[in-house]
């Protein structure tokens, strides 16, 4: 398929699919969507498989120039997005024509917005991943975010694809949750029991030091259990840091491997998508749960993502 | 074992560094390598722990933790191959080691002296973290053991040889980091186009070499020339 110039790349916007696992040994974590819900559900409305590489913006998007015809979908934050000026709906298939032009805005909602379009963005996968991998120069375009003037490849697809949009009756279950759900961490037991009540009561707010490494919170400070740091070990998605200051720290999806502070709680899995649509000054808050519910609860979302009632015609 | 979150299992050993425990991080390791479980996607081993991440559709704690045991209870160790000794050429001191005449100054030493005790140590290779391809080596000669940075540097150069505590490493791309730096290597130690990406794996021993800096520039233009 013809390719889309980048006319203008946005504030961050980088190659993303569903990340590249199996390489934390040499101190490379997976990468992959920031929001692997939308990027998903993006690629199964222009008839992709749902791990294809897509284009993920950060809280500013960019302006693209589409040289051939193209079936796209825009899902995940709302920057405003429209096609030779005219508005386009979120979480839909739309078409778009040889020359014309898609132009986002500002975030009006959330931190990440997707386009995806069918075939995918094609370029060379590394290491199984087209994901761009932005502390090791890994993936994507020459592993580094988009630069104006940018040509970023299609690839092939075949067979006729439905015109399909989000359920509306849907789109409640994808609104980010500002109350994330956590579950103990592998030092909780290290903290005071005031330290631990503390995540669950206080509100903590998002700096703008936050990326896609990790997300730096501001707070009431809980403080950790002695100071300084221990022996280093590896560190999961989602894990909630806690440095000497006490200002907590989620690890995300390009997090380093290994860290020396104890980790608190982490983020279940079902509510790390809502995690990759925190932008600065976000409020959020930490609620306690067992790993029993945050299974349930992932098997949950798994069930309405994949369902076949989740798109319409 | 430790359920760390709901998608991985944090198995450790003790909370000292030694190479003792490490042998078991390593057999472990090994041991998953050869039998792997599906469902686990990835494998982090730090000094005395491995990080088990998987996938929570395919797989849960329980299977996994039964799955572990079952090889922690394994009498015959997985004899890890006997690993060579990789040699990294470093300039040391003056503006490739900034930190090196403090180092010797803390330590009451010439920083000839601080030279000669780094180079002439073989390290083991405890594991990869922090950044891409950074390696984590030790043990160092207690008389040039110093702890690192009051406050980090906002930037340290690619190919930096730092020290903190008991523990040397070579930064692989620019960094801020709080090591103190000693020393400069020529050498690429993290390249996404080469495999493996990295020059050091866990397990690996290494030796550094003092070289001159007008050695050091002749290798730097021919590894320029080479990767071009």
């Amino acid at each position: 398929m013809a390719p889309i110039v980048v006319l203008e790349p946005g504030l961050l916007s980088t190659i993303q699919d569903l990340g590249r696992e199996g390489h934390g040994r040499l101190g490379v974590s997976a990468a992959g969507a920031a929001d692997p819900a939308a990027l998903r559900i993006g690629n199964r409305l222009v008839g992709n498989p749902e791990e294809a590489a897509a284009l993920e913006m950060t809280l500013r998007g960019g302006e693209f120039l589409f040289e051939g015809p193209a079936l796209i979908a825009l899902t995940g934050a709302d920057f405003g997005p429209a096609l030779d000026g005219r508005p386009v709906p979120l979480w839909t298939t739309l078409e778009a024509r040889p020359g014309q032009r898609l132009r986002f805005g500002v975030t009006r909602s959330g931190a990440r917005s997707y386009l995806a379009v069918r075939g995918g963005l094609a370029v060379p996968p590394v290491l199984g991943s087209r994901s761009t991998h932005l502390p090791s120069g890994l993936g994507g375009l020459d592993g580094r975010a988009l630069r104006k003037g940018d040509v970023l490849p299609v690839g092939d697809a075949r067979g006729p694809c439905p015109m399909r949009r989000v359920d509306p009756d849907m789109l409640g279950r994808l609104a980010p949750r500002r109350t994330l759900r956590v579950t103990d961490g592998p030092q909780a037991g290290w903290f005071a029991a005031e330290a631990r009540d503390l995540i669950s009561r206080a509100g903590y707010v998002v700096t703008e030091e936050s990326d896609r490494m990790g997300l730096r919170l501001r707070g009431a400070p809980i403080m950790p259990p002695f100071d300084g740091e221990m022996m280093s070990e590896g560190v999961s998605l989602g894990a909630v840091q806690i440095p000497p200051g006490g200002q907590p720290i989620i690890s995300f999806v390009d997090l380093q491997t290994t860290g020396g502070y104890p980790v608190l709680a982490s983020v279940i899995s079902a509510d790390l998508p809502s995690v990759g649509q925190l932008r600065p000054r976000d409020e959020i808050r930490f609620v306690p749960v067992s790993l029993e519910s945050a299974r349930s609860l992932l098997v949950e979302q798994e069930e309405w993502l994949r369902s076949g009632s989740l798109l319409a015609t | 074992m430790s359920r760390a979150s709901d998608r991985s299992l944090l198995v450790s050993f003790g909370a000292r560094i030694s190479i003792e425990i490490h042998a078991r991080v390593r057999s472990l390791l090994r041991l998953l390598d050869l039998s792997p479980l599906p469902g686990i996607v990835d494998l982090i081993p730090a000094y005395g722990s491995i990080l088990i991440r998987f996938d929570p559709l395919r797989l849960d704690h329980a299977r996994l933790e039964g799955h572990v045991r079952g090889l922690l209870a394994r009498r015959e160790e997985a004899a890890p191959a006997e690993p060579g000794i990789v040699e990294i050429p470093v300039c040391y001191g003056g503006p490739f080691g900034p930190d090196l005449d403090e180092v010797a100054q803390i330590r009451g030493l010439a920083p000839q002296r601080v030279v000669e005790l780094h180079a002439g140590s073989i390290y083991h290779v405890y594991f990869l973290g922090f950044v891409p391809g950074f390696a984590y080596l030790g043990d160092l000669p207690e008389p040039i053991v110093c702890p690192r940075l009051r406050s980090p540097r906002r930037s340290v150069p690619k190919g930096s040889v730092g020290i903190a505590g008991a523990q040397t490493g070579i930064y692989p791309i620019d960094t801020p980091g709080g090591w103190r730096l000693i020393g400069r290597t020529p050498l690429l130690m993290f390249d996404p186009r080469h495999d493996p990406m990295s020059r050091l794996q866990i397990g690996d021993r290494v030796r550094f070499a003092a070289i001159t800096p007008e050695r050091f520039g002749a290798l730097e233009e021919e590894w320029r020339r080479s990767s071009s």
